[in-house]
């Protein structure tokens, strides 16, 4: 039985170069901070040799990046690792998961129509959630997001 | 072998996921399937941004109908581990209490749904009655027969009335027996088994690489339920067991979910027998900066919620991961090789929403034949009348039974 200091451990040592640093949030959940570069092998020994499952990934913009967090759980010692990587917000490219996993495929579809982050490997980029009518280059999730559609019908309040 | 693209969808208004399915097939086989979403994509991670941490729970609550309390129960866990705070004891009970009958009238839902695509509507109208009963028990116990908004970061906003327990109790009881002759009736006939048994199959090795989640992943062998894995609601207060079955087909999936109902109900007894005293919120004052991850065992599998503040009163980023975006593209794998007939059942057995299987539409490359949803439900009921007749079972003609039911 592994245990989570074990896991921790491991994984430092195995990716020493790699990691930029941890944060041991809590019994249950870590975030590591790593290079675009790492995220593929790093990924691929937590989901296959870790026996882990793949939750799904969260990108952020956070006006000075696009930041991505891949979110895997190890089951069996109840712990959530979040790996964190941040792309130049100009031309956020990073390598697809879905070499991996298959699980990865929708969510980069979705970050990528929502973020516009490119996953380069993915089999099939095309749109997952926003409508044919929606403009090319135009990321309903980025802060500098403006309103394009001049006929929308919007609620009180709302800007 | 002449190809033949089967588009089915998208759009039904009153269901809550459209989706389209655009199936390529050769005679009667499937051979690959492409499934699109996004119909009703309405952009709620944006709007939650725009709403402070206690309006957030109601507008998330409005995600799904079904199981509308899924997503509070995670996004408020998720509130909480930024806080580094508990809900008291009371709450997380009444939270439980919730969460489970709310898992067994979504299971009820589907299973009826599933006896109406295969055929026998006596199950689809009969299970669907007993439903009826547990949504009385959540109308005592919330005021609301669905959309509780119980909910709320740090606790819970109504408390259960002790009085109203004893009725409560008296409804779980009333449905227990009921339930248990379902599971035999499933588990005794021969034509159910001949539709369902072997039917879209998912393997193991499917099922962790797509990181099924649920009862997807339970009835293929893989062991894997929040409930059990993290600590958190009631469920570690007490004696229940994950179901898990290693074959993967429809059948198991039909299997895993009325076992499911079972332990519910022995949980809710639990819950409602042993509901201790105390508080009922945390009263959570400010919510620092920071990061916070909640999940919780929805009916169809782990809603995951992340949720980042930056110190002021609403999320700077929420991140809503329902389980059905990661069931669905087990399609690919469980689809290939079937039969039409069984397209919709094979749809169906992950518990997506319905609008699909009930919007189908089949036409050859030429556009010569078109069947509607209708047509494809009558053909699978079809194939369950040929099995009946082949097993010796009587039924009264097919006419009688689909008219005014769909």
């Amino acid at each position: 039985m592994i245990k989570r200091k074990e896991v921790l451990a491991d994984l430092q040592t195995r990716f020493k170069k790699e990691i930029t640093d941890i944060f041991d949030k809590s019994p249950h959940r870590v975030y590591i901070d790593i290079p675009p570069s790492a995220l593929v092998p790093m990924s691929r020994y937590i989901f296959q040799d870790l026996g882990a499952r793949f939750n799904i990934a969260s990108g952020v913009d956070t006006r000075s990046h696009i930041e991505i967090l891949y979110h895997f759980t190890i089951e069996d010692i109840n712990l959530l690792i979040s790996l964190r990587v941040r792309l130049n917000r100009q031309k956020p490219v990073i390598a697809s998961l879905t070499t991996v996993c298959e699980a990865a495929n929708w969510i980069e579809r979705e970050i990528h129509e929502l973020l516009g982050v490119d996953f380069t490997g993915h089999p099939d980029l095309r749109r997952l959630l926003l409508s044919d009518q929606w403009p090319d280059k135009v990321y309903p999730l980025r802060r500098d997001y403006k309103e394009w559609d001049k006929g929308a019908v919007r609620d009180r309040g709302v800007k | 072998m002449k190809k033949t693209v089967i588009p089915i969808g998208p759009y039904h208004p009153l269901q809550e996921e459209p989706e389209f399915f655009m199936l390529t097939v050769e005679g009667e086989t499937v051979v690959d399937v492409d499934v699109q979403v996004g119909y009703n994509h309405r952009g709620i991670e944006k709007l939650s941004e725009l709403k402070t941490f206690d309006q957030s729970t109601f507008v998330i609550e409005r995600i799904c109908g079904i199981c509308s309390t899924s997503h509070p129960f995670a996004y408020t866990r998720a509130v909480e581990d930024i806080c580094d705070i508990e809900a008291p004891m009371r709450a997380k009970y009444i939270r439980t209490i919730i969460a489970e009958g709310e898992r067994m009238h979504s299971h009820l839902l589907w299973l009826g749904l599933a006896g109406h695509f295969l055929g026998y509507n006596t199950v689809y109208m009969w299970v669907w009655k007993l439903r009826e009963e547990i949504l009385d028990i959540m109308e005592i116990i919330s005021g609301n027969r669905n959309n509780y908004a119980m909910f709320k970061p740090g606790g819970v906003r109504r408390d259960i009335n002790p009085d109203d327990i004893p009725l409560v109790m008296k409804k779980l009881d009333k449905i227990l027996p009921t339930l248990k002759m379902l599971y035999k009736a499933v588990r005794d006939d021969p034509v159910l088994h001949a539709r369902t048994k072997g039917v879209g199959v998912l393997s193991r090795e499917a099922a962790l690489d797509f990181s099924a989640l649920g009862p997807t992943s339970r009835a293929s062998g893989v062991a894997r339920d929040v409930r059990k894995d993290t600590v958190y609601g009631a469920y570690h207060e007490m004696d229940w067991e994950m179901i898990v079955t290693k074959n993967g087909d429809v059948y198991d999936k039909v299997a895993v979910r009325i076992l499911e109902m079972l332990e519910s109900i022995k949980i809710l007894k639990y819950c409602f027998l042993h509901l201790p005293d105390g508080e009922i919120d945390a009263h959570i004052k400010n919510i620092p900066p920071g990061e916070g991850i909640g999940t919780h065992e929805a009916p169809r599998g782990e809603t995951f919620h992340y949720v980042r503040s930056d110190g002021g009163n609403g999320p700077v980023r929420h991140k809503v991961r329902a389980p059905t975006f990661m069931n669905l593209p087990t399609y690919k794998a469980t689809i290939k090789g079937a039969k039409i007939a069984d397209a919709s059942i094979i749809l169906a057995a992950i518990d997506p929403c319905y609008c699909c299987t009930e919007r189908m539409a089949v036409s050859d490359t030429k556009g010569e034949r078109l069947f509607d949803g209708r047509e494809l439900i009558r053909l699978s009921q079809q194939e369950t009348l040929k099995w009946k007749q082949k097993l010796g079972a009587v039924e009264p003609p097919l006419e009688k039974l689909t008219r005014g039911t769909l």
